[in-house]
């Protein structure tokens, strides 16, 4: 499964404003973060708000906000918000898709995006925030270890934990 | 309270099962107790979660040497929490207490293996730092 370039800076904005609910990120910030045109990603925005997964707040000081729900909003369900995942969405078959050679690799193909499928729909927002966290406290580690400190960019820091 | 099961602790500890799996199987909880919970196995565990009284949970594991050509390392293949008690955190006392038992006895990984449409638990263990392990399930009918 490869995800569209939408769909990454769908996940990339809902994991920046769900890391700091509270505050208002301006588009802007998001677009000179991931080095992507603020034409585009305003496009990604007003999708992800159409979803109620944002909101976006007027005037000074404006900009977008999480609206979901950490705990419960999962990777898939913002692929899904961009992304046509239904079996008929994969009935373009080219001819040879169609022979026992190209139906065995449909079925090895399907094996891969069956799991790569249960693996986006088993990590919430939370449980992305924490990994995230860690990848920082791991990335930082070393350096802090030869003096040189933490990572200076300011990346989306957990707030709460999942629990059953 | 997280502490090792009891036998009077069985029937409760089905009635979650069956509340949950919609099956009631007294004998194989029967067997499985006899092997986990009344062992003297430092590797096995069958742990409940209690509250006021009354389990509300349950986890179960054993160390296993050389499986799949892994080293030792700790093994989960139950958990549950009551419907009413989840979202306090119970889940995560269970696994993080049998994880600790798990490196008293001197391993120092911990794997499980789930359905991947159980999405519910998949999300908790992913929730409590888990990721994908270096093995692959593998499968076929033995039909005709």
């Amino acid at each position: 499964m490869k995800l569209q370039k939408n769909t990454s800076l769908a996940l990339y904005s809902v994991l920046e404003f769900a890391a700091a609910p509270d505050r208002h990120i301006a588009a802007a910030e998001i677009a000179s973060k991931y080095a992507v045109s603020p034409h585009h990603l305003a496009k990604v925005l007003s999708e992800l708000a159409r979803a109620g997964l944002v909101e976006s707040v007027r005037g000074v000081g404006g900009g977008y906000r999480f609206a979901g729900n950490a705990r419960r909003l999962t990777l898939m369900d913002i692929i899904r918000t961009f992304e046509d995942l239904s079996p008929a969405a994969g009935d373009r078959h080219e001819p040879g898709e169609l022979t026992p050679v190209g139906s065995a690799l449909r079925a090895v193909l399907s094996e891969i995006d069956e799991i790569a499928k249960a693996t986006f729909g088993s990590i919430t927002l939370a449980t992305m925030l924490r990994l995230i966290e860690r990848q920082q406290h791991n990335a930082a580690a070393p350096r802090a270890a030869t003096g040189g400190g933490p990572a200076g960019d300011a990346r989306p820091r957990a707030k709460s934990g999942s629990r059953v | 309270m997280v502490r090792p099961a009891r036998s009077e602790d069985l029937a409760q500890v089905i009635a979650i099962d069956a509340t949950v799996t919609g099956l009631e199987k007294r004998d194989y909880w029967r067997s499985i107790y006899r092997r986990y919970g009344d062992s003297d196995h430092a590797g096995r565990q069958f742990l409940v979660a209690e509250r006021d009284g009354r389990v509300v949970g349950f986890i179960i594991g054993e160390v296993r040497d050389w499986e799949f050509g892994s080293p030792p390392c700790g093994w989960v293949f139950a958990i549950d929490v009551k419907p009413e008690a989840r979202q306090a955190g119970v889940g995560a006392r269970l696994l993080a207490a049998i994880c600790d038992g798990f490196r008293r006895a001197g391993v120092h990984k911990v794997r499980t293996m789930l359905g991947r449409d159980n999405t519910l638990i998949l999300s908790f263990f992913r929730s409590q730092g888990m990721m994908a392990g270096p093995f692959i399930a593998l499968e076929m009918g033995l039909e005709g």
